[in-house]
């Protein structure tokens, strides 16, 4: 608890015009803090602003509201120091997953060797061996979320920016993405901030899970989830069970708010 | 690489199948000439029209005049290309410069560009000059819309990946916008290929020395209507084979949707 906090959020407020209709609040004064190589998760119902704040902290939206510090300096726009994963795996379609892994580590000093070694480590990493030539196109959606992961982590950012990452996934791809990812996440211990709506694989994967409040975002509590997850059976843990429920119980009313509040 | 079969219909229709309408046509062409059901003066017999063509290659008028026709038609497409699909990239990239270019294509787009050639020839004479100037403004439009519907549409995700990997917005938008917007543009490209023929011959036709259309309306001129035919022929097999020469490039460059 001693460590200082890598990615400072400070009362970050947000607003956005639709195409139609009256302005909305989506961040209500957010602060937050996380750790070095802490794994945090943004769990809050659909439409609360978490992948909102997870943009603004990589630096793709601009910060009108609050301020927000990584690493001591304010974001002042997007850099390979936050790698990004999106939910529609955002890979370049035109490229192969071997240029694709390749693009981040073109942008860097490195001799063409060593980017093409780099690259084929990190494919072989998340299991793509053989699919270097392959098209996105070509790949299932788990595969394509692997070559997402491969590509931003080639790149050695420091933070790890990872929005519903697997919400597209069907639930066995799912389930299995989510080992990797922390198998992954324990070799390299590069910061994570995670954003889903599933509560069980918030408290699988990160070490604290920020429950969100509905529209307007707000960090409702912090919830430490830090317990051995070496165990396969890990779900069916009396500690894992409990966390779940007392996140499932901080979420719902969230959930049900954000319900009613929907358009009709 | 998944291969889906294709399945298998009665017959495949091979080139003969596919090209008969055109051999049929060739010979009813022929037939209503010779039997003359129509004045030869006004439809020469096709063979006629074939040893005309043979001698006009051998005069070396047909290469020449053509030489000089896809010179100004390839100038004034390339010169389309590169501005009308920076232009359209530029406009999808900023909301001012669309607000203020916008209305400026929207006006000029319906505008017939063959209203143009006077005002070209004024400018810039009977020679290539004028005919590069037309081609280049009437095809431009279609590029620029083309290049501005794909780059707009280009996924906002794509761009900030290429962002946080540490592509600065030149290189982003040369990355990701120029590529995203491709198949759009290769569209636009298509019509504005399309649009580069008429424009040129309807221009060579009315201010011009040189050329296909020159040729055309020279000949027709001195009654030479077998030779007439053979470059009107000539001009729709070019066209033909320029839009299949393009479709097999667009589909190279597109091989990565499939």
């Amino acid at each position: 608890m001693s460590d200082p906090a890598q990615i400072i959020v400070e009362d970050v407020c947000h607003h956005y015009r639709p195409a139609v209709g009256r302005e909305v609040l989506a961040l209500e004064s957010v602060s937050l803090q996380v750790r070095e190589r802490e794994f945090l998760a943004l769990l809050g119902p659909s439409g609360c602003g978490k992948s909102t704040l997870l943009y603004l902290i990589g630096g793709f939206l601009p910060i009108k509201t609050g301020k927000i510090l990584v690493d001591g300096k304010p974001v002042a726009g997007p850099g390979p120091d936050r790698g990004i994963v999106f939910q529609n795996f955002a890979l370049f379609p035109w490229k192969t997953v071997r240029k694709n892994v390749l693009y981040g580590l073109e942008r860097q000093p490195l001799r063409r060797e060593e980017r093409e070694t780099r690259a084929q480590n990190f494919i072989d990493l998340v299991g793509l061996t053989g699919f270097e030539q392959s098209y996105p196109s070509q790949l299932s959606g788990g595969m394509k979320q692997r070559v997402a992961i491969a590509r931003t982590l080639a790149i050695d950012p420091r933070m790890l920016l990872m929005d519903e990452p697997f919400g597209a996934l069907d639930a066995q791809t799912r389930s299995l993405m989510q080992s990797e990812l922390l198998a992954i996440w324990e070799k390299t211990r590069k910061t994570v901030i995670f954003v889903t709506h599933d509560v069980h694989e918030a408290v699988y994967l990160a070490e604290r899970v920020a429950v969100m409040t509905a529209r307007p975002g707000r960090i409702k509590t912090i919830v430490d989830t830090q317990f051995d997850k070496a165990d396969p059976d890990v779900h069916r843990t009396k500690v894992f069970v409990e966390k779940v429920d007392e996140v499932w119980n901080l979420v719902r009313d969230e959930a049900i708010k954000a319900l009613e509040k929907r358009p009709p | 690489m998944t291969d889906i079969p294709v399945p298998k219909t009665f017959f495949t229709p091979n080139i003969l199948v596919r090209y008969s309408p055109l051999l049929i046509l060739a010979l009813s062409w022929e037939a209503a000439s010779r039997l003359h059901l129509v004045s030869s003066l006004a439809l020469p017999p096709l063979t006629d029209v074939a040893q005309a063509w043979v001698e006009l290659l051998q005069s070396g008028e047909l290469v020449s005049n053509g030489l000089s026709s896809l010179y100004r038609a390839g100038a004034g497409l390339a010169l389309a290309i590169v501005v009308g699909g920076a232009l359209g990239i530029f406009m999808a990239s900023s909301r001012t410069v669309n607000a203020m270019l916008g209305p400026l294509v929207e006006l000029f787009y319906p505008m017939p560009k063959s209203a143009l050639i006077p005002v070209t020839a004024l400018w810039l004479g009977f020679g290539d000059g004028s005919k590069i100037l037309l081609i280049f403004l009437g095809c431009m439009l279609p590029v620029t819309i083309g290049a501005f519907n794909g780059a707009r549409g280009s996924d906002q995700h794509l761009t900030w990946s290429a962002r946080s990997m540490g592509a600065g917005r030149l290189r982003m938008t040369w990355d990701v916008v120029v590529p995203s917007a491709l198949p759009e543009l290769l569209n636009g490209i298509r019509t504005a290929l399309a649009l580069s023929f008429i424009l040129l011959v309807s221009s060579e036709l009315i201010v011009a020395r040189q050329g296909f259309g020159y040729l055309i309306g020279y000949l027709g001129a001195n009654g030479s209507y077998e030779a007439m035919f053979a470059v009107v022929l000539t001009v729709a097999f070019v066209g033909f084979l320029a839009d299949r020469v393009y479709q097999a490039l667009v589909k190279r460059a597109l091989r990565w949707r499939e």
